[in-house]
């Protein structure tokens, strides 16, 4: 069981085919798979389908592959920050799902636990359940909503045994584990790999059965909107 | 004379209770954590904590360590981190006591829309769907009326909805309401505020 690659393209080798499903972990640019996604870019590889809750930042995570135009359409909840994919959407270039965020995280759990469906109340009565199966249970109002089956995910976390068991760090963890679960095929950048043994088993966020495919590497963690407090607060 | 945003969100805060879950929405929600004085409340960030403390010290910020507004923030000692299928878990799950957030439109029957204009630039609805749906006590805190003077709190929303018969109770800078059958009823007026100015700006039918 040989899991650890040196570089991301060679960890990406013989996975990536125009038109794929890949899932995302990240949320804004916190937990974002930054190394895999420039190799992404560099493979060239298009018409790709990218669930994941947010697209970047222009020039920055997925906002590179929107700048490469190598995106056909993204399923996402929030895209606001962003001028490059509101350009191409609005002129019809870039294909837009909207789900709702835990919609989304729960239609990957799904997929990756071998759910191909789930009734949820978040959506019923608003656009999101138009032309979706509405079932009452207790009652209440739920709409049908289906697991995403991955064909690769990407996925940033803290840090990883040779394995693939993971440990992420505070809320860089996010969609990363529920992305894991849904690929076919899943791989994995973390910023240190450790020697088996050395992380908890009681402390693992992930089990290692989830990953495929491991590297290492040097992440710039760009921070969206810093906001602090002064000193005299304390 | 009417509440400002300080005065909305300190009300905002008084729907709070002792050892509440409570999640806030971005904007005057945000400021409802800076009024709930010595009541033992745990803030949730749906990107997958629980337990959000202030904002760091300058030097201090960590990027991993953001609120669902995208701001750095810091952790307590009670903080906890999960995914987000487990955040939303929570949410879905009714395990969250109260959400606060912002609206475009509130309509008579509890009827919310606050995530997309048609035409204009649609950003998303992000986690809002899946709060108002799935929280127990779902509090607006927005303005009585638009820009241009507009009662936001109508018969029937016209905007694209959130949810359907989600909203408990709304604050505004002239009051509050609560949402009952046959439509809304007044609790209180802000302060300066008579009860004829607040039915005057308000479209709903008050009951």
């Amino acid at each position: 069981m040989k899991k650890v690659y040196g570089s991301a393209a060679e960890a990406l080798d013989g996975l990536l085919q125009d038109g794929m499903l890949i899932a995302a972990g990240g949320f804004g640019l916190c937990g974002i798979p930054e190394l895999l996604i420039d190799a992404i870019v560099e493979s060239g590889v298009k018409d790709l389908t990218v669930a994941s809750n947010n697209a970047g930042v222009d020039g920055f995570g997925l906002g590179k592959l929107l700048d490469t135009k190598q995106i056909k359409k993204m399923m996402s909840s929030y895209v606001g920050e962003n001028a490059e994919f509101m350009r191409q959407y609005l002129s019809g270039e870039l294909e837009l799902e909207f789900n709702p965020q835990g919609t989304l995280a729960e239609r990957m759990r799904a997929g990756g636990s071998g759910i191909a469906g789930f009734y949820t109340k978040t959506g019923y009565g608003t656009q999101i359940g138009e032309g979706k199966e509405v079932k009452v249970f207790n009652g209440e109002h739920y709409i049908l909503e289906e697991g995403i089956f991955a064909d690769l995910a990407i996925v940033k976390a803290w840090k990883a045994d040779d394995t693939g068991n993971l440990v992420f760090r505070k809320t860089a963890r996010n969609f990363n584990p529920p992305a894991a679960m849904c690929g076919k095929v899943c791989v994995v950048e973390v910023e240190e790999i450790v020697p088996r043994g050395s992380l908890d088993p009681d402390h693992i966020h992930l089990p290692g059965i989830y990953v495929h495919r491991i590297i290492q590497g040097q992440h710039e963690k760009r921070i969206e909107k810093v906001t602090t407090r002064p000193r005299e607060e304390a | 004379m009417a509440w400002d945003r300080n005065q909305m969100a300190a009300r905002a805060a008084q729907e709070l209770e002792d050892g509440m879950y409570v999640n806030l929405g971005i904007g005057i929600p945000t400021l409802v954590a800076n009024y709930v004085g010595d009541k033992d409340i745990t803030l949730q960030s749906e990107n997958g904590m629980l337990g959000m403390g202030p904002f760091p010290f300058e030097g201090e910020e960590d990027p991993d360590l953001i609120n669902a507004g995208k701001q750095t923030i810091t952790e307590l000692a009670r903080t906890s981190y999960f995914d987000s299928a487990m955040s939303f878990g929570m949410i879905r799950g009714g395990k969250i006591a109260a959400a606060i957030l912002g609206a475009m439109e509130v309509a008579e029957n509890g009827d919310l829309a606050n995530w997309m204009i048609p035409g204009k630039l649609v950003k998303g609805m992000g986690g809002a769907m899946d709060l108002v749906a799935g929280v127990e006590k779902v509090v607006v805190v927005m303005d009585h009326t638009n820009k241009h003077g507009d009662s936001k709190l109508l018969k029937e929303c016209t905007l694209p909805l959130t949810g359907k018969g989600v909203v408990d109770r709304i604050i505004t800078n002239l009051g509050v309401l609560d949402v009952v059958e046959g439509g809304l009823k007044i609790v209180e007026c802000a302060e300066g505020v008579t009860e004829e100015e607040l039915r005057a700006a308000t479209e709903a039918t008050l009951v």
